[in-house]
């Protein structure tokens, strides 16, 4: 299992990059897991759906589809991507240290 | 005292437990009822043959009373809501069902109006679907008359049912310009909000190429943010545009609406949370959920809803005696994948086993991940299986519920 640094952290990840132990995030590793995907900077908007993607995964075992983040984040889906333009469920799950959301089946 | 089981969906999912719980109990011990808001019991599979002509509606279109057996009582109306803690559901025909086991069977429905555009100037002239009787319809006239010109098969986003059926249609679709020698006119592409061709990688790969053989363009990630059937283009939510002569989409799927209006009983796309391996409902203990309508991390289609039955029922029987769950059911998936040509693959599933090659349901069996003649024959078989075997719940000699492992090749797992 390949494993990466954050915050002068070693953390087990899976081949995408995606945590896989979500108890080893702390908060001060997003801001370096955020640049690695792009994101220079985390804005209090970013953070709304960080938290709430750790939240969400805390509750259901898996993070949300941007199509369910759309409908229960209370941000809509055009302004996720522009929060993440690489993907939101995809990118905010990495940043938040959850596994990436099994939604597609 | 005799127990009331009230069943929502006269469906795959509805019709055959209704008629295996009917087998299990005696009239004395429960009364079993099916609701469902009309009488047309369409055999979904179907759909995908009818833009081709190769299937018409009145072909897989059945009264859905005359699927279920004696003693089952049949009640044609809409569900207004359920009301999870009187245990009462209320019907738009203002009567009012209680229960002691309540049954979710009402599937998934289509939501093209959450797609910007989708619904607007060109839907069933230039854009299309094939999910609904309709649509395929009206598509097959469509296709009738093409001659040339990009022709764009789009998913939305999942969940979908039978998550290989707009594969199927562009294999098809590769056949019938074939057929019709004009395949040198058409460009056929398929956009797709997954990485790959599917969902699972040693089947994404295999069917991937085969996509790349038949020359159909693949276009992965692509999350259609919105349509514009005037323009004839697609467009992603980060900015892609991908441009069409005609466009055959499959829209945002949901559960059912009542669902919504029902209080604690779906989630945020109103699926009904649901154990999946004991298929009792995380809501309420007398609450049951089989098919499309769970949230189970599975494929929804028939083959799914039919190897349920056999828990679900179990289960049911149980729950009523005050006996434990049987926690049995592993998510076994089972479809044929028509490719055209008169061939199909086959691929089988679960939870926890991505779809291999080998054979099925043993080493002498039917090819896995391979096209074959034999296949597209199982495929058209089906159908009669279907409503002889599947509805009237009766188990298929040689196929069991939980997936077989023997005949398959598990060294290229990745997993």
């Amino acid at each position: 299992m390949p494993s990466a640094t954050y915050a002068r952290r070693t953390v087990t990840v899976n081949d995408e990059g995606f945590f896989e132990e979500p108890d080893q995030w702390t908060e001060e590793m997003a801001p370096e897991i955020a640049r690695t995907a792009g994101i220079d900077e985390l804005s209090e908007q970013h953070w709304r759906i960080i938290k709430f993607m750790r939240a969400e995964y805390a509750e259901k075992g898996t993070g949300p589809t941007v199509r369910v983040l759309g409908k229960t984040s209370g941000v809509s889906i055009k302004e996720l991507y522009e929060l993440f333009p690489k993907g939101p469920a995809k990118t905010a799950a990495k940043i938040a240290g959850i596994p990436k959301p099994r939604g597609c089946i | 005292m005799t127990k009331r089981i009230v069943i929502l969906g006269g469906g795959t999912g509805g019709t055959l437990s209704a008629n295996r719980l009917r087998r299990v109990l005696s009239t004395d011990e429960a009364e079993v009822t099916v609701v469902d808001q009309d009488n047309e019991h369409v055999y979904q599979p179907g759909l995908l043959f009818v833009p081709f002509g190769l299937a018409h509606l009145e072909d897989i279109v059945r009264l859905r009373q005359r699927q279920l057996h004696q003693g089952i009582t049949y009640v044609c109306s809409a569900v207004d809501h359920v009301d999870l803690d009187a245990a009462e559901v209320h019907l738009e025909n203002s009567s009012t069902l209680t229960y002691d086991v309540l049954v979710i069977a009402t599937g998934a429905i289509l939501v093209p109006e959450e797609t910007e555009g989708l619904t607007g100037p060109g839907w069933m002239e230039k854009v299309f679907t094939f999910y609904s009787p309709e649509g395929a319809a009206v598509l097959e006239a469509a296709l009738a008359t093409f001659d040339g010109g990009r022709i764009v098969v789009n998913v939305v986003d999942m969940p979908i049912k039978c998550p290989v059926a707009p594969l199927e249609f562009c294999f098809l679709a590769d056949w019938y310009f074939t057929e019709r020698g004009i395949r040198d006119r058409v460009q056929l592409t398929y956009v797709t909000p997954l990485d790959g061709a599917f969902t699972k990688p040693v089947a994404s790969k295999r069917l991937g190429g085969m996509l790349a053989e038949k020359g159909i363009e693949l276009v992965t990630e692509f999350n259609t943010g919105s349509v514009d059937g005037a323009a004839g283009t697609l467009t992603s939510y980060d900015g892609r545009v991908v441009a069409f002569d005609l466009a055959v989409v499959v829209p945002l799927h949901s559960g059912a609406a009542y669902v919504g209006r029902s209080p604690g009983l779906g989630d945020e796309l109103n699926f009904v949370p649901t154990d999946e391996h004991t298929l009792q409902s995380k809501v309420r203990p007398n609450v049951f959920v089989i098919g499309d309508a769970a949230n189970v991390p599975t494929s929804k289609a028939g083959s799914v809803t039919h190897f349920e039955g056999e828990a679900l029922v179990e289960n049911i029987g149980r729950y009523l005696a005050g006996e434990a769950l049987d926690a049995s059911f592993d998510g076994h998936t089972n479809c044929f994948i028509e490719s055209g040509f008169g061939k199909a693959l086959l691929i089988d599933f679960n939870y926890d086993t991505e779809p291999l090659p080998g054979r099925y349901p043993s080493g002498v069996g039917l090819p896995l991940l391979k096209e074959s003649h034999l296949n597209h024959l199982g495929k058209l078989m089906f159908q009669w299986l279907y409503w002889h075997s599947l509805l009237p719940g009766r188990d298929i000699p040689g196929v069991s519920s939980q997936m077989p492992i023997h005949g398959k090749k598990q060294e290229l797992s990745r997993s």
